[in-house]
């Protein structure tokens, strides 16, 4: 099995427009959930989010794309341009033929849904624009990516909700562990606040109204982020070869499902899908040092995370580090994961442990060391990323510092 | 129909029960409905008495409504109706 490698990260999202703004707002323990902006957001009874402020599509992409590409599509090619710029890769020939693209998102095009209802259902206009489908489709950003940057293999949209991009990731892991591809571009993205996809969020009455606060005895829901993580996964020596700088490794992965309920979460689930990422990775429990979790600061969510942590590392559960940076980006639901992924890369490059804000009240249910706050400085070997999404179904990332 | 009539066949509804089975001394518990139920009651209501229902699944506890009971839930509604009117 060939051995996979990180050589291109890239994001934008509530933090920063890159990968470096978000590590030095995750270092400072920033937050960038703030009131929403948006139409007829005076209608809504959530009126906070972590939403990306002072992106100006107009200037990145002509009018022709501006038809094109909804904003889950824009924050898309955004990252991808860093991610793959930082990587140094050019796409010709053989490698072209068989590099891919698999993003993960929930929602896809939410605010072209969003507009073109308004406008047939509220404005009572009849037509509309000759580009909503294929601007509203969930693969439109891993079609748009291939399109950009001449990625001509294995390309699709993965959609498991709030797990969506693990599992994404974990196909190009995959592809590339088996050989049948050198690099793949992967992440994901989620574009929801507006009106109709935070209306839609209310009705659960798992929202906060006032702040992300993972794993705080007083924390009274999730609170949604939108933006893109992008990476340029490739196979190891194909990275060495090339003299390409390793930001980490991607050593296993495990998905598993709950067959249980729709929206309650199971601990069983979660913890076979840590213990089989940890399998897979060939880590012992006791060589992990972090785990970022999916940590979404619900009631459910946060206590039973900690139980499947704390079955599935058994004693090392008091030893590690898990903290949410959902506290800071939001939840980024498709896309979370990605722009989860960099936290990890952070503490595996870097050192550097981002913290659980808005932690305020020790929760019993929640007793393991979650970063309050303020970000450490620790050496960091192993880190897993935790994804477990409404449906039941979980997958989770092992990873390593750069060989 | 009187609030009290209208809450308990909106409960009964979602317990799939006939509303004689359900008393003001109910628990939703009692009556089988879950967290999931929970929320569709309050939407229920909220559509029916065209109201705002103070309530977040995360903490039911510290929500401005109390679901203690079948009689707690109308004596909320009817709170949140005159402050209506």
């Amino acid at each position: 099995m060939k051995r996979v490698v990180i050589t291109g990260a890239g994001t934008i999202n509530a933090l920063g427009h890159s990968v470096t703004s978000t590590f030095e707002a995750m270092r400072e323990g920033r937050s960038g959930i703030g009131p929403l902006e948006f139409r007829d957001v005076d209608r809504l009874s959530i009126k906070i989010g972590g939403q990306v402020r002072g992106f100006e599509a107009e200037g990145r992409f002509n009018r022709q794309q501006m038809t094109l590409y909804d904003r889950f599509t824009q924050f898309t090619l955004t990252a991808a341009k860093e991610a793959i710029a930082q990587s140094g890769l050019e796409f010709h020939g053989e490698l072209a033929a068989k590099a891919g693209v698999v993003l993960g998102t929930a929602g896809g095009g939410v605010s072209t849904w969003d507009d073109n209802y308004r406008s047939v259902y509220e404005d009572g206009k009849n037509r509309v624009h000759p580009f909503v489908v294929p601007k509203l489709m969930n693969n439109a950003a891993a079609s748009h990516v291939s399109m950009e940057f001449n990625l001509k293999g294995p390309s699709f949209t993965v959609s498991t909700a709030c797990a969506s991009s693990n599992h994404a990731m974990a196909q190009a892991f995959q592809m590339i562990r088996t050989g049948m591809s050198p690099a793949m571009i992967t992440g994901g993205s989620e574009s929801m606040l507006c009106f109709g996809g935070v209306k839609a969020w209310e009705g659960l009455r798992v929202m906060s109204k006032d702040a992300c606060r993972p794993f705080s005895a007083n924390r009274n829901g999730m609170v949604q982020g939108e933006g893109a993580g992008i990476f340029v996964f490739e196979e190891y020596e194909h990275a060495r070869a090339r003299g390409a700088e390793i930001l980490c490794e991607v050593l296993g992965y495990a998905m598993s499902s709950d067959a249980a309920d729709i929206v309650m979460p199971s601990k069983q689930g979660a913890a076979r899908a840590i213990s089989g990422a940890l399998q897979d990775a060939g880590l012992d429990p006791g060589q992990v040092a972090y785990i970022n979790a999916h940590g979404t600061g619900t009631a459910a969510n946060d206590k039973t995370e900690c139980a499947a942590v704390a079955d599935a590392f058994g004693p090392h559960a008091d030893q590690l580090m898990m903290s949410s940076t959902k506290s800071m980006h939001g939840h980024l639901i498709g896309g979370t994961g990605a722009v989860e992924l960099l936290a990890c890369i952070m503490a595996l490059k870097d050192g550097i442990v981002a913290p659980t804000i808005g932690y305020e009240e020790v929760d019993p249910e929640c007793a393991l060391d979650v970063v309050p706050n303020e970000a450490r400085e620790v050496e960091v070997d192993y880190a897993l990323s935790n994804a477990f999404a409404f449906g039941g179904l979980n997958a989770v990332l092992a990873l390593g510092r750069a060989p | 129909m009187s609030t009290q009539e209208k809450v308990i066949a909106i409960i009964a509804e979602q317990a799939l029960l006939t509303p004689s089975d359900v008393t003001p001394s109910s628990s939703l518990e009692d009556l089988g409905i879950d967290s999931m139920g929970l929320v569709e009651c309050i939407f229920a209501i909220e559509e029916e008495f065209d109201i705002s229902v103070p309530f977040n699944a995360n903490t039911p506890e510290d929500s401005d409504f109390d679901i203690t009971d079948v009689s707690s839930i109308i004596s909320g509604i009817e709170k949140l109706l005159s402050q209506k009117a």
